[in-house]
């Protein structure tokens, strides 16, 4: 507990982590003003269609995480760190954990925000939150945030510079991950298996929360059922999260 | 006390520190002496657990660093100011050191008080100048109340007000009891603030000893003679540990004081003309010792 305590003080006497959560609140609260309000009819407007945005601040919320611990090795505070904390794996983790809550915080602070602002300017159309798969293309948004703030501390941890942290993983998500769909043959199989195509899976599953336009971005081709997907992208961040701790118990601080 | 037992640490194909013992006894300054790149930071950086040893071992009150609970109140470290944060506060920086080590928040203001940085407290880290910085670091080590103290080059860039501060400093925590660990590359300053030195070079042990015996051997001075009969003079300098050296019309002698020459010239009535002794500086006895393990020659 003393070390989410000593990680919140860290993170939020910095600035990086506000501007992080500002811009990840006007980018997808903004985009779903910017979809909601060009509809042509309020019919056209779902719950679906209300979260544009989520991709963008997925693209953020690495930022702010790899940022959190880049930081650290950027100005040698890292070292002051495991001088007050000499066990590296806690530190570690209670990192991620506390990186993880502040993500999970913004993404259903987004995610209702932009519901919330689809409602405002479709009011006819139908945004309640009536099914499972509604709740989940919402509510669900925090926690890929927080599974992806996990992976940004650990592939932070494992690269250490800020821009070589951050370049890969919008590289990976943004562009990498898309494009092995173009790989003849095997893409499409490949692609399945990709962390954030099945994160979609559990966010849209079959579309459900779309409703008649299905509006929103590709759905996922991912086979896994919504909750399995979860747990797998659970499982690939906590697998990233073990490897950065691994070597950073062996490394040379 | 600080105890390393055959610290050696190797990157790649270099040997940075090689088979290093040595112990540092509590109530007194210790000074870590050596060339730049003979490894004093690397040893710190050993003992305080941020860097693996390829060998060996470093115990601080008989154990490593991580087995030390709440290490910041057994071992306060500085060694290098700029490891803050540009945008934190000094408060904020101290705040989650000592709430990382079950300390009151009643000590932040108090270590604050005592390297005089209260009135800054809570201005961004990154404005600060290098003697603030320095001072931010000194309070970041005495949170905790820490019976070992490690200070890498503590005085580098600092003013002479500084210097001054951080010597006295250094000898007012030697009083109280507690172990001073510091390094530098200066021996002129190390006869100033360490009673007792550990001197490396290239990574290997040079010498362990008193301050005062370490500069009594290191500047050992040589004498200038000039005698008329210079060659009756040299077969009479023969002897153990004496060499004698021509230099422009008469020579010089290392091993043996003024007096004892001047005594042995009388005994076989020889001619002096001259007998002055050469006062060496303490760079130049540093450098006599450590000459040949300089890592980076300049030639």
């Amino acid at each position: 507990m003393t070390l989410l305590a000593v990680e919140r003080i860290k993170l939020l006497t910095t600035r990086s982590p506000w501007w992080c959560a500002a811009v990840t609140l006007a980018i997808v609260i903004g985009f779903a003003a910017l979809i909601t309000g060009t509809m042509e009819t309020d019919a056209q407007v779902s719950v679906g269609s209300s979260q544009f945005g989520y991709g963008f601040g997925l693209a953020v919320i690495m930022v702010l995480a790899a940022l959190s611990i880049t930081t650290e090795y950027r100005f040698g505070t890292i070292k002051t760190t495991f001088l007050a904390v000499p066990n590296r794996p806690a530190v570690l983790l209670a990192k991620a954990a506390v990186v993880a809550l502040l993500a999970l915080v913004i993404g259903e602070l987004a995610a209702f925000g932009a519901l919330g602002v689809s409602v405002l300017l479709a009011p006819s159309a139908d945004l309640a939150l009536n099914s499972g798969a509604d709740w989940q293309q919402v509510a669900g948004i925090g926690g890929i945030y927080a599974l992806t703030a996990v992976m940004g501390v650990a592939v932070g941890a494992l690269v250490r510079h800020s821009a070589g942290a951050i370049s890969l993983l919008l590289i990976y998500a943004m562009v990498a991950e898309p494009l092995v769909q173009i790989v003849p043959r095997i893409g499409d199989d490949i692609y399945k298996w990709l962390p954030f195509n099945v994160a979609e899976k559990f966010l849209s599953g079959d579309g459900a929360a779309r409703g008649a336009s299905q509006a929103g971005p590709p759905l996922s081709t991912s086979t896994l059922s919504p909750w399995l997907a979860l747990a797998y992208f659970a499982g690939i961040a906590v697998a990233l999260l073990t490897a950065a701790i691994l070597v950073a118990r062996r490394r040379d601080a | 006390m600080i105890e390393a037992k055959g610290l050696t640490k190797r990157y790649g194909d270099t040997l940075a520190v090689n088979d290093l013992s040595f112990q540092v006894r509590s109530g007194t300054v210790t000074g870590f002496l050596g060339p730049n790149g003979a490894g004093k930071s690397t040893t710190m950086r050993m003992i305080l657990g941020l860097d693996r040893p390829t060998k060996g071992v470093a115990t601080v009150n008989g154990k490593r660093y991580h087995e030390l609970r709440h290490a910041l109140s057994t071992v306060g470290a500085l060694l290098e100011a700029k490891w803050v944060h540009p945008n934190r506060s000094a408060r904020a920086h101290l705040t989650w050191l000592a709430r990382a080590n079950g300390i009151s928040k009643s000590r932040v203001d108090e270590v604050l008080d005592i390297v005089g940085l209260t009135s800054v407290a809570n201005k961004r880290a990154g404005g600060y100048s290098l003697g603030m910085s320095q001072r931010l670091g000194i309070a970041g080590a005495l949170l905790g109340d820490p019976e070992v103290l490690l200070f890498d080059e503590p005085v580098n860039g600092l003013d002479p007000e500084g210097i001054l501060w951080m010597r006295k400093f250094m000898h007012r925590l030697a009083d109280e009891g507690r172990t001073v660990f510091v390094s530098s590359h200066l021996l002129s300053e190390m006869s100033l603030t360490a009673n007792e030195l550990i001197v490396i070079g290239k990574g290997e042990l040079v010498a362990q000893s008193s301050t005062a015996d370490f500069v009594a051997r290191a500047t050992e001075q040589a004498v200038r003679v000039r005698s008329p009969q210079l060659s009756l003079l040299k077969d009479a300098l023969t002897s153990d540990g004496v060499t004698v050296r021509d230099e422009d019309d008469g020579v010089v002698v290392s091993g043996m004081d003024s007096e004892t020459i001047g005594e042995l010239a009388a005994k076989h009535s020889i001619v002096l003309h001259e007998l002055s002794p050469q006062l060496g500086s303490l760079e130049q006895a540093f450098m006599n010792l450590t000459g040949d393990t300089v890592e980076y020659h300049a030639h």
